[in-house]
């Protein structure tokens, strides 16, 4: 054999290349067409959020939680709310609660319309994400409807959301809920037989439960690779407990599974939906959306024009910020990709000590090399599809 | 539940010897302090023992004390989806002393301590792979930290002229501005000016 025959070589894939899902360079080491390694180098976004918050309040730090996975915004700063509710030891009052479960699901099928749908892309689809972007632009204007912006909405605030629900929207909502099965449906048809959809996907990226566990993985990643293992059951948060919905799991662990699983957790979201409004239209569901002591969440402007203790409130809360007792926390929530938790270590001031952020993504890209090796170049992006990755948090 | 994972504490001492100095049970959460040095070990005995079964690995992460003489604090969070427990294990250690790497026992380890090293500069022996993993090829200096200005030390933009981007020291339009809104009520712990007229 000549040394000739026995070269590998490299490739560039990305950082910009539409399949990459953002900016990520994955160096590829090629024989022929079969992926001997792969070196993906994140960071290309890294923005220094943990920094960032390191140095603001701990109201000014949510808006900063929508800017990681920008796809789902409010499951992020639904972790952090938690964890700073965790070391102040408040409850949200359950009207608050059910906006929030409702507005996490809302961000479950943007994530997974757009996850999807761009799968099938990746694969070489090109109608599924316009029909999946259908659907995510009335998802978004909920978004803005509720907290005035259709991406960064900085709506879940520690001490409950910030505003409470027009009636008329809860109404859209749940109207968009009677409709939405078919639109799942609808991509049902297109995709899920499709045969080259199946023969990209099937059998492609298989991962051993031991495995998943052991590289960290989370949400879908797991729960395809055949454990029925989801926060949102096992340690419920907010009204969870309170909600009837089912986790499906997976058999074979390939993408094919993963692609599956995300589809029937659109139609268990819409179902969580519908619950959540018919709590918020009964009389157990009404109520203060936020804590009512005036300490953590200000007051509104109405009550600021009349009252003094209010304004003084409202002047403290937004200069000095409330101060949150030294200790440290682990919260972490179902996010559409997996757990997303936040590790938060206070010394007693009116800022984060420390703010981690466990990001899904991170630990699922870690995996690519290991999961890539010995697959051919196209499944690549088949793989890095069903990882469901977004840089806003893989790179932070 | 707080009892349940004082329990669990006293189990772990019990069996872990002396990798462990002791536990702490603090909001619903169990903390092992460990040390340094065993903590290999110890994450094996918590992957492996039937206790536990810690085998999800969930995240490893650094914090900056830098009035210790140990600054870093390394922090594992683990999981346990058997029993259904949360567990987290930390160390401390300083700037020189390297923290084994847990990528042998579990190897989605690899970019979590890749990026402790990256944004603390916290070394861990025995990875295979300690590179950047986040911040900007040929980055200096470990950003997160607390002695590492916010505003950074260089900044980067395509120069027209040279054709590249180039790197430049940081220039400010306005001085970084970094308020104090802490009540001096009781928040201070400073002679707020003027008061120092007071005795």
């Amino acid at each position: 054999m000549t040394e000739h025959d026995v070269r590998t070589f490299n490739i560039n894939f990305g950082p910009q290349h539409p399949a990459a899902h953002g900016v990520l360079r994955l160096v590829l080491e090629l024989d022929g067409e079969v992926v001997e390694r792969v070196d993906p180098h994140v960071g290309l976004l890294h923005r220094g959020t943990e920094k960032l918050i390191e140095h603001k309040t701990y109201l000014q730090a949510v808006p900063y939680f929508d800017r990681l996975d920008y796809v789902a915004p409010m499951n992020q700063e639904h972790a952090f709310a938690l964890a700073v509710e965790k070391l102040l030891g408040i409850k949200v009052p359950f009207r608050g609660q059910l906006i929030r479960v409702l507005y996490s699901e809302i961000g479950r099928l943007l994530s997974h319309l757009l996850n999807v749908t761009t799968q099938a892309m990746d694969v070489g689809a090109l109608t599924p994400p316009l029909w999946g972007f259908e659907q995510r632009e009335q998802l978004m204007i909920f978004y803005e409807r509720a907290s005035g912006s259709r991406m960064h909405a900085a709506y879940i605030r520690p001490g409950g959301v910030h505003q409470d629900l027009p009636q008329a929207l809860i109404d859209d909502i749940e109207k968009f809920t009677e409709n939405f099965p078919k639109a799942v449906d609808d991509i049902h048809g297109l995709i899920t037989d499709n045969r080259i959809f199946k023969q990209r996907n099937a059998d492609i990226g298989v991962i051993s439960l031991e495995d998943a566990w052991a590289w960290g993985f989370s949400g879908v990643m797991v729960r395809g690779s055949g454990a029925a293992w989801d926060l949102r059951k096992n340690q419920p948060y907010e009204c969870y407990d309170r909600l009837d919905f089912d986790i499906p799991v997976g058999k074979n662990g390939d993408c094919y599974d993963r692609y599956l699983i995300r589809m029937e957790e659109m139609y268990q979201s819409n179902r969580i939906m519908k619950q959540c409004i018919d709590l918020l239209n009964s009389p157990e569901g009404q109520g203060p959306v936020n804590t009512t002591d005036g300490k953590i969440v200000p007051p509104k402007r109405g009550e600021m024009k009349r009252s003094m203790e209010a304004l003084i409130h409202h002047f403290k809360l937004y200069t000095e910020g409330y101060r949150v007792p030294a200790g440290e926390v682990y919260a972490a929530v179902e996010a559409p990709k997996g757990e997303f938790g936040v590790y938060l270590v206070a010394d007693g001031t009116n800022k984060p000590y420390r703010c981690k952020i466990r990001a899904p993504g991170f630990a699922h890209l870690s995996a690519m090399d290991f999961i890539s090796r010995g697959h051919l170049l196209a499944d690549v992006s088949a793989i890095l599809g069903s990882l469901d990755i977004v840089f806003g948090e893989v790179d932070r | 539940m707080a009892d349940a994972l004082s329990d669990l504490g006293a189990h772990i001492a019990s069996k872990a010897g002396d990798a462990l100095d002791g536990y702490d049970v603090a909001f619903g959460e169990l903390t092992l302090e460990a040390r340094a040095g065993h903590i290999v070990d110890l994450v094996t005995l918590l992957r492996d023992d039937p206790d536990y079964q810690f085998i999800c690995f969930i995240d490893v992460c650094g914090v900056d004390y830098p009035d210790r003489a140990e600054r870093f604090d390394v922090v594992y969070h683990l999981l346990s989806p058997v029993k259904n427990l949360r567990i987290r294990v930390r160390v401390t250690t300083d700037e020189e002393t390297p923290v084994p790497s847990i990528t042998g026992v579990f190897p989605g380890a690899d970019w979590f301590e890749r990026e402790a090293y990256d944004l603390y500069g916290i070394l861990f022996s025995g990875h295979h792979d300690l590179r950047r993993i986040l911040t900007d090829y040929g980055f200096d200096g470990y950003p997160l930290r607390k002695d590492f200005p916010l505003t950074g030390f260089v900044e980067v933009r395509y120069d027209e002229e040279r054709k590249r981007v180039v790197y430049e020291p940081v220039k400010l339009a306005q001085e970084f501005r970094d308020f104090d809104y802490l009540s001096p009520w009781e928040g201070t712990d400073y002679v707020l000016p003027g008061d120092e007229k007071a005795n």
